[in-house]
């Protein structure tokens, strides 16, 4: 593990046609690493993530994503992400294939790949459609002792993950508290972890059960304060769900959206920048 | 009090809060959902134990959460559990009692679309997708669905089938071994429809005052049967519209507040 500035841990391991999981479920969400990832003009980027939120509304939008594994795409409690509807719907900027999944299959497809199997398994019950989308490919296995029917999901292993997390401490371990989602699996899934974090600590000072991810796991590691912005970072910030709600106007419209790229991300330099153009950080 | 005293919104969260019975475990959806849920929770159901698939595990929000995550979610929960862990030790392993949904489309048969009008491969509109629907429409003991009905939404035919309701009715759900019942009722701002105890078809088995029968069918895609014993439901206590609006203007508050983020010198 090197602790890095975001920049150089993105131009060293995040390469065009990977695929890349930003994870963190509502919370912890690395938006600051996904910007830098915009700014670096990567480019057919295979994206995974449970919950695509507007992370992954920007990085479709300005063209970084191919194809796009996810299980809800909303902006949550507000309704549309405009810029992925207008990927799939009119191919704009460029077509995005879907891989589609419901929450719990690709809860175990990541476990899965956390724990270097092929495949995680489900009960099968027949009905949802989800699972006959073309890309999904979900297939129906026998338990060997019971006979009962499986859902089988092919596993998951990201060419990189990136989490944010709230601590890291002189050794290079980190510390995620609150809603975890799928990140702890995402990481050990992956083939090179990259952490973005609140804070840099001497001793993280954790529960015995924390969920604690080893130095030796993480590839790189980069302190950006507020790098989960506008989702939030439990013991940090609260999520701005004023501004979940206005993306939805912002995100509604190409070339306002394109606007506001170019003046928050594009012409930053970096998370602080950005923090300050909105006005979040004095 | 009159129907002019309260909205067709509000009648609808407070009729959808009713069917939750103290101490049930509910998985719940975002939105309408999630609304009634803790409407039911600060008043007649205080033993209801709130289940997010954001992990939080017996929830108790002071606002409601505008995303699924929120960290009021979290701060008031018993536990936070993992997505893997939310999905497989509580929902798979059969320990929820209701799971209260929402959806873009549900046909007559109660299965529900989120997940696209249209073709799958070109979408008129793309919707979110599946989420967390159609393992909790499968394993829930029972499933309680709110929508607003409109002949856009109550559709003879699903463009695309994320959760199951009752498939093709007349016990093809049970046919299928299904580890839930499926949708016990579905709450509209008309007024609420169950299914029939045979072919399991939904029918109008309650009106809100003030709406007429005929206005429910105009808002139905399908020719909607009505129950023949058709009952009216009981108009919103005084202490159930305090305390629903209370709670949405403490929400309202909470989510305009500015976020502040103070970065290391």
């Amino acid at each position: 593990m090197e602790v890095l500035p975001l920049a150089e841990a993105i131009a060293t391991h995040v390469r065009d046609g990977q695929s890349i999981a930003l994870e963190g479920f509502t919370h912890l969400i690395p938006f600051a690493a996904g910007h830098e990832i915009i700014r670096q003009q990567r480019r057919k980027l295979r994206l995974i993530r449970m919950t695509p939120d507007l992370i992954y509304d920007q990085l479709i939008g300005m063209g970084c994503a191919e194809r796009l594994t996810f299980s809800w795409g909303g902006n949550p409690g507000v309704g549309s992400l405009h810029r992925l509807r207008d990927a799939v719907e009119r191919q704009w900027p460029l077509p995005l294939a879907l891989s589609e999944f419901t929450h719990a299959q690709m809860a175990v497809a990541y476990q899965a790949g956390a724990s270097g199997l092929p495949c995680g398994l489900l009960r099968h019950y027949a009905g949802t459609e989800v699972r006959r989308v073309p890309a999904a490919s979900v297939r129906t296995v026998r338990c060997p002792f019971t006979d009962a029917a499986l859902a089988a999901v092919p596993a998951i292993n990201p060419d990189v993950t990136i989490l944010h997390a709230q601590q890291i401490d002189a050794e290079g371990n980190v510390l995620i508290r609150g809603i975890i989602g799928a990140a702890k699996e995402a990481a050990m899934a992956a083939r090179c972890v990259l952490v973005t974090v609140e804070e840099r600590v001497e001793s993280l000072r954790a529960d015995m059960n924390a969920v604690v991810l080893p130095s030796w796991i993480i590839t790189a590691a980069s302190i950006v304060p507020g790098g989960a912005y506008p989702s939030y970072a439990q013991g940090y910030y609260p999520r701005d769900n004023a501004f979940y709600r206005a993306w939805d106007e912002i995100a509604r419209d190409r070339g306002e959206f394109l606007a506001w790229m170019r003046r928050h991300v594009l012409e930053v330099p970096d998370h602080a920048g950005l923090l300050r153009a909105l006005g979040v950080a004095a | 009090m009159t129907s002019a005293d309260y909205s067709r919104d509000e009648i609808m969260t407070v009729t959808a809060a009713r069917q939750l019975r103290n101490g049930a475990v509910c998985f719940v959806g975002i939105g309408l959902p999630s609304a009634a849920c803790n409407l039911a929770r600060m008043t007649h159901a205080p033993d209801l134990v709130l289940i997010y698939e954001s992990g939080t595990v017996g929830t108790r929000p002071v606002v409601l959460p505008l995303s699924i995550g929120d960290g009021e979610l979290a701060e008031t929960a018993t536990c936070v559990v993992s997505l893997p862990e939310i999905f497989a030790h509580y929902l798979q392993r059969g320990r929820i009692d209701v799971g209260f949904l929402g959806a873009a489309q549900i046909d007559r048969f109660g299965n529900l679309n989120s997940t696209v009008i249209g073709d799958y491969a070109h979408p008129r509109v793309r919707l979110p997708g599946a989420g967390g629907a159609a393992e909790i429409s499968t394993h829930a003991r029972e499933v309680l669905v709110v929508m607003k009905q409109s002949p856009r939404s109550f559709v003879p035919q699903l463009d695309f089938r994320t959760s199951c309701g009752y498939l093709a009715g007349s016990g093809a759900r049970r046919a299928s071994d299904f580890p839930g019942a499926g949708p016990r009722a579905v709450i509209t701002d008309f007024g609420v429809l169950r299914p029939h105890p045979e072919t399991e078809e939904l029918q109008l088995t309650a009106l809100y005052p003030g709406v007429s029968v005929d206005a429910a069918r105009a808002a139905t895609g399908w020719p909607l049967q009505v129950a023949d014993a058709l009952e009216t439901v009981p108009i919103p206590q005084p202490a159930e519209l305090a305390t629903l609006r209370g709670l949405q203007a403490r929400t309202r508050h909470a989510h305009a507040r500015p976020v502040r983020i103070t970065l290391p010198s």
